[in-house]
């Protein structure tokens, strides 16, 4: 449907960052980003402190005006609008609840501002607070709240007045893990429930992974990659975001042979030929990483039959055993330490393997990610 | 050993007191001297309250102190809310750093600068347009207001700087225009502040002698202006009675702000405690 200019097929994005960027100073917090999310998404912004997620997040809620660059929503340049004026609301790491005013009156305040008449405001809190599960907090004030509660007034808050978008910024750092983890699915049902489009900011790899239809993995105010969460882990663009998601275990090394789909690296740091698919022409010499996940590695005390499979030779270093997992540090015979994961499939009172034991750890080609930039 | 410290330390603090208290404890006993010389005793009398509350003189320049005091900190908390809200709200506009500084700089200002500075000014605006006609009430606050802003402003901004500027945000998020939230959010939440600010603008203004003697004019004489003047001809037990009420209203306004002060700390704590359940 490429051309087609009739803004009510749908097919638009319904968030649109054109170009966006924001200086402050000399520091270039936000380096022209382009992003398009769709309507009903659940979008994560993915980085560490500092890498410009929450300024872009706040440009989004009109708190930052942009240096350059547009902000679409809905198909609406809301740019130049001011914050009370954008169909958007925001959830903020603060939760920044008003102390002066009882729940109640906390999640009745945008609607008040909206001139609602009073009946509609009465059924529209209490609907949204049996939703959050606050109906009987409702006269309390804020200090007398848990952080919990407290979030999910912030939440009933943002979504009351059915925001065409709702940001979140770091909607769960507040909370222990145990309720962190309880909050991440509920909020999932509120949006799968309401259709909301969602706009997370998050440091929570974790959390990001769990979330989102989509993550935008964010570095020095530029995207290193935008996709699905299994396209951000398995299939990563570069050694940024690689090294960003999840572990992983990165060979540098140069090109040998390829051909067909795929490469022979050699590298000093495996001390043996690595295999790598690959759909990209690539010439001989060239530099390139080989990157594997510690749980797509196999761990054996006897050399592996299949001759396809890369193979490397090692020395238990250290090993952890987590129940339901094992953790192995292999170091290789060039010294390099190898991460790798196994799961306690067997029970057995006997260990399967000892720190100093002589191991070979192996993986098929497909598993091997190769990087270039 | 540790008897003997303790001793001493009792001892400097007995000593630290006395200094502080004696005067005026002196002050509270003599005012109810028979006696016309104010140094020697001739018996209990409650006459010089008596003759106090007939002296049309004293009751003039109490009631105007007052209504000065009453106004400067009204007009003082709202300018310095202003100008706390601008320095802490603005962010870095151009001239900020100007602009504090002639905010603050009449605390550091000598007071006879100050005082000196605006009688030239009122004197030089009733040449050229006028006004203000005669020196007094009118010109005695304009002066306290401009110093007692001052404080105001500083401890405004010294709350504003440690409330959540999210809370703001949030409320403009939620469809709060920017004057709609100072009036919904800002105002009740430094409310404290304020309360602070303008009791301390009222103390300042009624305590203050030197700048009101230089902006004050003939038949505008307040409080602090005619004990002083009336020392000046030798201490009489009438003002030792009106030092005594002196003592005895701020002794008063001091114990209710304490018990204001510890009723809400104490409802806070309450909502603590029920919050943790």
């Amino acid at each position: 449907m490429t051309g087609n200019t009739n803004k009510n097929t749908g097919s638009h994005p319904f968030i649109e960052l054109k170009d966006l960027s924001k200086h402050f100073g000399d520091f270039v917090a936000v380096d022209t980003v382009n992003l398009q999310i769709g309507r009903g998404e659940l979008f994560s912004i993915l980085g560490a402190s500092g890498c410009g997620k929450t300024t872009l997040l706040r440009m989004m809620a009109g708190f930052e005006t942009p240096t350059s660059g547009r902000i679409f929503i809905d198909g609406v340049d809301v740019t130049d609008q001011a914050p009370y004026q954008r169909p958007v609301n925001m959830m903020f790491q603060s939760y920044a609840i008003f102390p002066h005013m009882t729940v109640e009156k906390n999640v009745a305040y945008g609607l008040e501002k909206d001139r609602v008449s009073k009946g509609e405001i009465k059924t529209r809190v209490s609907e949204i607070l049996e939703l959050v599960q606050l109906t009987r907090f409702s006269k309390r004030k804020p200090n007398q709240l848990s952080g919990g509660e407290r979030q999910r007034v912030a939440l009933a808050r943002a979504l009351v007045k059915r925001p065409k978008v709702l940001l979140l910024d770091e909607p769960l750092a507040a909370l222990d893990k145990k309720l962190r983890e309880h909050t991440q699915f509920e909020l999932m049902n509120i949006q799968d429930e309401l259709g909301i489009t969602f706009v997370v900011v998050t440091h929570d790899q974790e959390e990001a992974m769990i979330l989102s239809s989509r993550i935008a993995v964010m570095e020095k105010g530029r995207f290193e990659q935008v996709g699905t969460p299994k396209e951000v882990y398995e299939y990563p663009d570069n050694r940024f975001v690689a090294d960003f998601i999840g572990t992983i275990n990165m060979f540098e090394g140069t090109v040998e042979t390829a051909g067909d789909g795929s490469i022979s690296v050699a590298s000093d740091e495996a001390g043996a030929p690595l295999t790598g698919l690959t759909d990209r022409i690539m010439e001989n010499g060239v530099k390139v990483c080989i990157a594997v996940r510690p749980e797509k590695i196999f761990i054996s005390q006897h050399e592996p039959e299949n001759q396809e499979d890369t193979c490397l030779p090692g020395v238990v270093e250290d090993l952890g055993y987590f129940g339901n997992l094992s953790l192995y540090r292999i170091r290789l015979d060039s010294g390099k330490i190898v991460q790798v994961s196994a799961q306690n499939r067997r029970r057995s009172a006997e260990r399967f393997l000892e720190w100093d034991d002589r191991v070979f750890i192996s993986w098929p080609p497909r598993s091997a990610i190769v990087l270039t930039e | 050993m540790n008897r003997k410290t303790s001793r001493f330390v009792l001892s400097v603090l007995a000593f630290g007191y006395a200094f502080l208290y004696i005067p005026l404890a002196s002050v509270i006993v003599y005012s109810f001297n028979d006696s016309r010389l104010a140094t020697v005793w001739g018996g209990f009398s409650t006459r010089w309250y008596g003759e106090l509350l007939r002296n049309e003189q004293v009751l003039d320049a109490a009631f105007l102190s007052l209504r000065i005091a009453v106004t400067t900190a009204t007009f003082a908390t709202i300018f310095g809310t202003m100008a706390g809200m601008a320095l802490s709200r603005f962010g870095g506009f151009r001239g900020r750093t100007l602009f504090a500084g002639m905010i603050i700089s009449p605390l550091v200002m000598p007071e006879v600068i100050t005082g000196l500075s605006l009688l030239l000014l009122f004197i030089s605006l009733q040449q050229l347009i006028g006004w203000p006609a005669h020196r007094g009430f009118t010109t005695i606050t304009i002066a306290h207001t401009t110093f007692a802003m001052a404080y105001v402003t500083v401890i405004i901004q010294s709350r504003l700087s440690g409330m959540d500027q999210s809370l703001e945000e949030a409320a403009m998020d939620l469809g709060g225009r920017p004057l709609r939230v100072v009036f919904d959010i800002t105002l009740p939440l430094i409310a404290p502040a304020m309360v602070a600010g303008w009791l301390l603008a009222f103390t300042l203004s009624l305590d203050d002698l030197v700048i009101a003697t230089f902006v004050s004019g003939p038949g505008g004489s307040t409080l602090p202006m005619l004990i002083f003047s009336k020392v000046k001809l030798g201490v009489t037990p009438d003002i030792n009675a009106l030092a005594t009420l002196i003592i005895l209203f701020v002794s008063i306004s001091v114990i209710v702000a304490w018990y204001a002060m510890r009723r809400m700390q104490r409802q806070t704590e309450k909502n603590m405690q029920t919050a943790a359940k």
